[in-house]
């Protein structure tokens, strides 16, 4: 590959965040930068050409990780490493941090932020997924003011989003899960930094005796948006946690995707694999339930 | 073009860049830092690596405007004297962990921030060796000696280096 650099653009550094959405607006053409470990290379490749960057890492403002009234807050300028090894996300919120380790490699997860990655929407990346599987609420500020998304009306298509062009991602809010809610994350990659081929979260509750109270499954990389599997969840409601009923659930899963063939995997190995991936993180997230965690492996 | 500010290896230079300036250019071709290389520019391949703010990132996934105010470390601020070698650099050469140098210098760099973690820390895991590591490639396919040499540098091995080639400096 020839050496590649960006098309011309003009750099905008906003001081305050009203001054991002002045810069924002005063060109259609305009794109938001935080971290840029997703844009730039888009931008070394010529796959995205805008007039304007907004930078908006100056804004330390919303480099924070907080937990409010259930909800784990991360802001917009946050990197993935700090909320990874963030006190309050180990200690509330570790599915977040798994999903994390799995993001391209340390180097880029010390500039990429949480917010950015979910704004960008590809899907194959992990947190779009998490965001998903947990209904996390996605703040963003425009010239109409705060809005806020839901995660499930907010990824609408490849590297697409409800987010309108004149709006910025502020932060991100994910639900704490109930107590005692198991939870796993995994996905299949052809190497280490890789995007995934596929990817799971699962996040299961049960009571006492191992029947399942509640069960969210999400996957990436097989649609162009992140899935939920409301058929298998639906199916696990109720019963008891076994290797027999995640088995099910991972059948009824595969049943219900459709995904893509690329020169990556074709679509019946990305079934096979979701379907793989999902009994396996049931079986992981309830080892890390109380039933689970005592119950004779 | 904006006039900018960049902090690199203890020094200020004022410089105008154009505002799609990568760093890995705004370094080698006006500070004629040639130590950091030019690999992939997308990110993948890690021989741009530096330290930013004492933190490994891309110089290729950085545009040098971005890098006003920041502490910028390139390899060759490494070596603590002309006729020295950092502990990073010296574990590199004593397990030959290079053969033709290029992804060398990016490896050095993720390696001496682990190291100067390591120094307030006590000791880093060696799952966070492999990992680091995993953001490097070396198309010479040295990584036997790539990560003996981590090892050491890190104090998880202590053990001489199976690999050295003869004659090498202890």
């Amino acid at each position: 590959m020839a050496a590649v650099k960006p098309a011309p653009f003009t750099y905008r550094r906003a001081a305050t965040l009203g001054e991002a959405v002045d810069l924002l607006a005063a060109d259609p053409d305009a794109k938001v930068i935080a971290g840029g470990q997703s844009l730039v290379p888009m931008l070394n490749m010529r796959l995205a050409r805008p007039g304007t960057l907004v930078d908006i890492g100056a804004l330390s403002a919303l480099d924070y990780v907080d937990v409010v009234a259930g909800r784990l807050e991360v802001g917009a300028t946050a990197t993935q490493a700090d909320v990874a090894a963030h006190p309050l996300v180990r200690a509330h919120l570790p599915v977040l941090a798994a999903a994390i380790a799995r993001i391209g490699h340390s180097q880029i997860r010390n500039r990429g932020t949480v917010c950015g990655s979910i704004a960008h929407h590809d899907p194959s990346a992990e947190l779009p997924a998490v965001a998903l599987a947990l209904d996390a609420e996605i703040l963003a500020f425009g010239p109409r003011g705060p809005v806020s998304y839901a995660a499930a009306s907010f990824f609408t298509g490849t590297f697409d989003t409800a987010l309108a062009a004149d709006e910025i991602v502020t932060a991100v809010q994910f639900p704490l899960p109930a107590p005692a809610t198991g939870w796993a994350f995994a996905e299949v990659a052809r190497r280490s930094g890789d995007f995934a081929l596929v990817g799971c979260v699962a996040l299961l509750r049960t009571d006492a005796a191992g029947t399942v109270e509640e069960a969210r499954l999400a996957l990436f990389g097989v649609a162009s948006t992140p899935v939920r599997l409301p058929e298998a969840e639906d199916l696990l409601t109720g019963r008891p946690a076994t290797a027999e009923a995640f088995e099910e659930a991972a059948r009824v899963a595969a049943e219900h995707l459709d995904p893509g063939s690329d020169s990556h995997a074709s679509a019946d190995y990305r079934r096979e694999v979701a379907a793989h991936l999902v009994a396996t993180t049931l079986a992981d997230a309830f080892a890390r339930t109380p039933a689970g965690s005592t119950a004779d492996a | 073009m904006p006039e900018i500010t960049l902090h690199v290896n203890g020094r200020e230079h004022r410089l105008d860049v154009p505002d799609r300036m990568l760093l890995t250019d705004a370094l080698r071709d006006r500070l004629g830092l040639t130590g950091t290389h030019v690999g992939c520019e997308h990110g993948v391949c890690g021989a741009c690596t530096v330290l930013m703010d004492d933190r490994p990132v891309r110089a290729c996934l950085t545009l040098a405007v971005q890098a006003e105010g920041r502490r910028i470390r390139t390899v060759e601020s490494v070596a603590p004297s002309e006729d020295a070698l950092h502990p990073v650099q010296q574990a590199m050469r004593d397990c030959h962990g290079l053969q033709c140098g290029f992804c060398t210098p990016g490896i050095v760099m993720s390696l001496v921030a682990l190291h100067e973690r390591a120094e307030g820390a006590g000791t880093v895991a060696e799952e966070e060796i492999d990992e680091t590591l995993s953001g490097h490639l070396c198309r010479c396919t040295g990584y036997r000696n790539i990560t003996a040499a981590a090892r050491r540098a890190l104090g998880a091995d202590t053990a001489p280096c199976e690999h050295a080639p003869e004659g090498a400096d202890r």
